[in-house]
């Protein structure tokens, strides 16, 4: 196979330049991930569905585009894969849940308006962990997606499908969503790029809501610039998400210029926790160190809450679920079980509807907002909260960012943690935070363990709203070291 | 409390019905999770204001409008069961 052939291996600014030099055409860049997931879907299973002939189409009036020269478009046919979570008009809607039946999305979310306003072909459905709940993509009722650098391994999750696909060389970027480092874990685990945006950087509508004050939409990439290109595109105030918020975006691939001497980068005493596996803490020592060498300043610092982050979590999203996903109710739209009358007709709709973490998270949420144990567990998680939230303004009125592995340890095996949603909920202790301060984060790969070979996480936390300083970060990591361009030993 | 968590019943608040191995196996795992939870009560919050959400905005307000909203077709598109251009459901009242 040539080079030029391996279009779908290429970042989106790659392709843009090739695209915008006219040495290739959308319709080839979009037939080449076809044809890699023709040839490797099997193993991997990143997708739900996907509409070939609708994304060809597409391209080709891409490339009709493109024949008229400059259009200022900065994704112009580059195929974009979207998380089954997110509306576009005309497709298929699931969650990774048989609750919606055969739900076809009347309009479309936001991002992908946006997607299509910066020329990308919006490309397939993403298997995900259903409703977003699971960080293994175990949780879909449409089977397990498969880690590409090991198809026995898990690819983390919410978003797994979407880490997948990019990591696999199936798609170029995909869009995922992110409640408790539903982008970020799944990036770490699968060797690519993802980063959660600060809460109101970009607009929700047509996001299936999980979590409402923690849910954020944000990029799976290659590397960092394609990372920083795609938020670009999806960011902005919106109309119709009043908790979007109106602040200018940036152009985001300007700040990657490298020059990060002088920053500083905080690394917390209380993330050195017991359950870290040693190549991971390797990993990202060296990451620290490698910091060092380009400039930055490492500062201590302390975020006392962080032991309580997960608690307060899984108490402030279970309670957001359990009112959110009470519109799936076999009324409106998607699955209905008929009963005796609309109660029983409700019970046994969602009972059969829903998969098993979802149905725990719903009871969970809906106990601790119930009479008598609202003050007990859901005030005082959002009393937690803001200490929490305290925690990383005040580290941010020392450093810049601060940096912490994405996940306590690489890829686990299919079926390892099924069994204990606890430890499950435990492997999100280093992302967690990051959502319910309403911060941005960044996971960018940072090594190998070394037997079996998996990528490595490294996770930078930034200010609300300091995407462009993240970015920055990442990207003088990213070209000083290899990582990046690794690819997954997948059989074609 | 972990020791009395009636799942059954916090089933039927939350509108879900469960086979009788998923009320086992759930009201132990979730009275596990809620033992973790717990440990929120070794804080002392009693001066801490909560916080609902991270971004500090308040009355966001757009013009009052007549714009076009999805037509009733599209929105009867996805239902289990419509009659006469309506969501079709059980009988509530005799």
């Amino acid at each position: 196979m040539t080079v030029t052939a391996m279009l779908n291996q290429l970042t989106t600014w790659e392709l843009a330049a090739k695209l915008g030099r006219r040495e290739v055409s959308a319709r080839q860049v979009m037939q080449a991930c076809l044809d890699r997931i023709e040839r490797v879907e099997g193993q991997v299973h990143a997708f739900i569905s996907y509409d070939a002939a609708d994304a060809l189409e597409q391209a080709d009036a891409a490339d009709r585009e493109l024949a008229g020269g400059t259009t200022g478009k900065p994704l112009l046919g580059i195929p974009i894969g979207i998380k089954d979570v997110l509306a576009v008009r005309g497709q298929p809607l699931n969650c990774g849940s048989k609750i919606l039946g055969q739900f076809i999305s009347p309009y479309s979310a936001t991002v992908i308006d946006k997607l299509r306003q910066a020329g990308a072909i919006v490309f397939g459905r993403l298997n995900m962990d259903e409703f977003a709940m699971g960080s293994s993509t175990e949780n879909s009722a449409f089977g397990v997606t498969h880690n590409p650098w090991d198809t026995g391994r898990i690819p983390g999750g919410s978003s797994g499908g979407s880490a997948a696909a990019v990591a696999a060389d199936e798609c170029i970027a995909a869009l995922g969503s992110d409640t408790g480092g539903s982008i970020r874990q799944p990036a770490a685990l699968c060797g690519c790029v993802g980063l959660k945006p600060t809460y109101g950087r970009v607009s929700r509508y047509g996001l299936v809501a999980f979590a409402s004050s923690l849910d954020q939409i944000g990029p799976l990439a290659k590397d960092v610039r394609d990372a920083a290109l795609v938020l670009g595109a999806i960011s902005g105030p919106d109309p119709r998400d009043s908790t979007c918020v109106p602040s200018p975006v940036p152009d985001y691939a300007a700040a990657l210029d490298g020059r990060i001497k002088g920053l500083k980068l905080g690394l917390a005493k209380e993330y050195m926790i017991g359950g870290l596996d040693p190549a991971v803490g390797a990993a990202v020592q060296s990451a620290v160190r490698q910091y060092e060498k380009l400039g930055a300043e490492i500062v201590e610092i302390s975020l006392p809450h962080t032991d309580f982050a997960v608690a307060a979590y899984y108490i402030i999203a279970t309670a957001e679920a359990s009112a959110n996903l009470a519109r799936f109710d076999g009324i409106r739209y998607g699955l209905r079980v008929e009963g005796g009358d609309p109660i029983d007709l409700y019970c046994k709709t969602r009972g059969a509807g829903f998969g098993a973490e979802v149905k725990r998270r719903i009871i969970l949420g809906a106990y601790v907002l119930s009479s008598g144990y609202y003050d007990a567990y859901y005030l005082r998680a959002q009393k937690v909260r803001t200490l929490i939230r305290r925690d990383f303004l005040d580290a941010f009125g020392k450093v810049d960012a601060i940096i912490t592995p994405t996940s306590p340890t690489a890829a686990f095996k299919v079926g390892e943690k099924a069994g204990d949603p606890l430890q499950m909920y435990l492997s999100d202790i280093f992302t967690i935070s990051c959502n319910l301060a309403g911060i941005c984060g960044l996971s960018l790969p940072c090594g190998f363990t070394a037997s079996p070979k998996l990528p490595i996480g490294l996770q930078l936390l930034g200010k609300p709203f300091g995407e462009e300083t993240l970015l920055k970060l990442a990207h003088a990591y990213e070209q000083s070291t290899p990582w990046h361009k690794a690819k997954p030993p997948l059989a074609e | 409390m972990p020791g009395n968590f009636d799942v059954k019943y916090v089933a039927h608040l939350a509108r879900i019905a469960l086979t009788p191995a998923e009320e086992e196996q759930f009201g132990a795992q979730l009275s596990n999770i809620l033992g973790y939870i717990e440990k929120l009560n070794q804080l002392d919050v009693s001066q801490i204001e909560p916080t609902a959400h991270a971004v500090p905005l308040l009355n966001v307000f757009r013009h009052d409008e007549i714009r076009p909203s999805l037509p009733q077709a599209e929105a009867l598109r996805n239902a289990p069961a419509t009659a006469n251009g309506l969501f079709l459901v059980p009988k509530i009242v005799e």
